[in-house]
């Protein structure tokens, strides 16, 4: 697995739930090195360790850390970095949801062996939207709860009012209802092109 | 031209056209961004563009014979940022010019606070935002990861290369240290130290006082050297002191003693005191005096001056003496 996937697990119970749960957290999964380095692969059954040991001390459902860290990934101002790259998708968030096809493509051009499941976008009808990620049950399992986090923080960061519920599988894919009720229900945050990106803070230095 | 202004604006925000005349007929919105009202409708285009390749271009026949090469110009009024564009006759004796700013788009946009709307939504200028905000993440990423290995590396081979009783350097670092000497031909002096007596005090009084002795002895040594001289702790009592460009014997003998008489002074040690000794042996590397010698045949040669120290009575220094060559006399 990619070492970003598994350094984002960490510094979101970091930043989180602070630094001695994070160390309670990997010593518990028998975690050995201090930290995980987002430059380099690990063993998927590692990382799911951590993820199950947090589940234990958390005393949280998977599904929902797994959404927590979607939302983190856009929401928490160590990932300014990452939010901007998200609205780059589009203007609005109609038009970022139809952006999402593009976003395995997209880390790709980035980092070139980040491998994220594919996307499929269906409009069924105005305003309603479903997502399907073929793969991710195999390749990367519980990728489809981190998306409902990331959308649900995107709508805010757009200032739409959206409904998002996690149907489950189908046929090996993870489905995504999306109903979006208003694009301009709220002020959203700002996006300027000009902006300097800003340099991501470490969070564990 | 026939196409609705509209049209030209929104597929081709950075474009220019130019009238029959050779004037500027029109701009697209991002143009006239750029140029923030200091250049005009109705200026000869020539006033507008400075066209400067592939060669100056200031008529309107010049700027048709250009039609579909690359050419660089340069605002007149706007900023000084290099542009690309192409020409191309508009079928009605003018000129239609679309501009890009190629690889400077980041630059311009910072410049001129544009937005994703001053781009044709078919333009790679907004992916190509994406990409470099994007790599300038994932570089940053990389130098951490770069950093943190860094920093391991030097406290490994900083461990690597301390005794951790004394604190000095060690065998693997005084090695490598006589090596550099060595291989920069440099003068230096080579003393092989051995204590006295130190067996009695680990017997007597035990390893830690024995411990606690060799960190004194590590602490004298480190005064009466200087800071760029190499102390290491090659075995349980034995050390190594190299002394760059240091051959003077009278020198080196003043230095051998004063190191013996600091070491034999009583060491306190749990109300009771603590007495050993030192015997030095001494070689010299002089490349510019004798033949280059090798590193294993130095510590040799300090090792047999050392043994001769012992021999003559301990708590005494000698130098290592030739032996004079079958056949010379």
């Amino acid at each position: 697995m990619h070492g970003l996937i598994a350094r984002t697990l960490q510094c979101f119970l970091q930043d989180t739930y602070g630094q001695s749960a994070w160390q309670e957290i990997a010593r518990r999964a028998e975690f050995d090195a201090t930290d995980f380095e987002a430059m380099l692969d690990y063993d998927t059954r590692i990382v799911e360790q951590v993820l199950d040991s947090a589940v234990l001390r958390l005393d949280k459902p998977r599904e929902a850390i797994l959404e927590d860290i979607g939302t983190y990934l856009i929401t928490h101002p160590n990932n300014e970095g990452l939010r901007r790259l998200m609205r780059y998708g589009g203007v609005d968030f109609i038009d970022f949801l139809h952006s999402l096809e593009d976003l395995p493509g997209r880390a790709r051009l980035t980092v070139a062996d980040l491998e994220l499941p594919e996307l499929e976008l269906t409009d069924s009808s105005p305003g309603q939207f479903l997502i399907s990620c073929h793969g991710s049950l195999r390749d990367l399992p519980g990728f489809g709860h981190v998306l409902v986090g990331v959308l649900r923080a995107m709508a805010d960061d757009y200032g739409a009012l959206v409904i998002l519920d996690h149907r489950g599988a189908l046929d090996g894919a993870e489905i995504i209802d999306i109903t979006v009720v208003e694009t301009d229900f709220a002020e959203g945050r700002d996006f300027d092109l000009a902006a300097a990106p800003p340099i991501r803070r470490e969070a564990a230095s | 031209m026939s196409l609705p202004a509209d049209t030209m604006d929104t597929i081709c925000p950075l474009h220019l056209q130019v009238g029959a005349d050779g004037r500027v007929r029109r701009m697209g919105p991002t143009l006239r961004k750029l140029l923030s009202g200091r250049c005009c409708r109705g200026l000869p285009f020539a006033d507008v563009l400075h066209i400067y390749r592939p060669k100056g271009v200031s008529t309107l026949p010049g700027l048709l014979e250009m039609a579909g090469r690359k050419l660089q110009l340069r605002l007149c009024c706007g900023p000084r940022m290099t542009l690309k564009g192409l020409a191309m006759p508009d079928g009605e004796g003018g000129a239609l010019v679309s501009l890009s700013f190629g690889i400077g788009v980041v630059e311009a946009v910072r410049l001129h606070a544009l937005t994703s709307t001053d781009f044709a939504v078919t333009d790679l200028a907004i992916d190509m935002l994406y990409l470099v905000e994007a790599k300038s993440a994932a570089m940053e990423a990389s130098r951490t990861l770069n950093r943190r290995l860094q920093g391991a590396m030097l406290a490994a081979e900083q461990r690597a290369y301390t005794d951790t009783l004394t604190g000095l350097q060690n065998r693997r670092a005084m090695d490598h240290m006589l090596q550099r000497l060595i291989r920069s031909g440099e003068r230096f002096a080579l003393l092989h130290l051995d204590l006295d007596f130190f067996k009695q005090v680990n017997d007597t009084r035990g390893h830690a006082a024995g411990d606690r002795v060799l960190q004194a002895v590590a602490r004298i040594m480190l005064d009466v050297t200087r800071k760029e001289d190499l102390v290491a702790r090659v075995g349980g009592d034995e050390f190594v002191i190299l002394l760059a460009g240091l051959v003077d014997t009278a020198r080196l003998s003043e230095l051998a003693d004063r190191l013996i008489r600091r070491i034999e002074r009583p060491i306190p040690m749990d109300g009771a005191l603590c007495r050993v000794s030192a015997s030095i042996g001494i070689a010299l590397n002089d490349p510019e005096a004798g033949g280059a010698q090798t590193a294993e045949a130095l510590l040799e040669h300090a090792d047999m001056a050392l043994y001769t120290a012992k021999r003559l009575g301990r708590a005494q220094h000698a130098f290592y003496v030739p032996e004079p060559v079958d056949g010379a006399q």
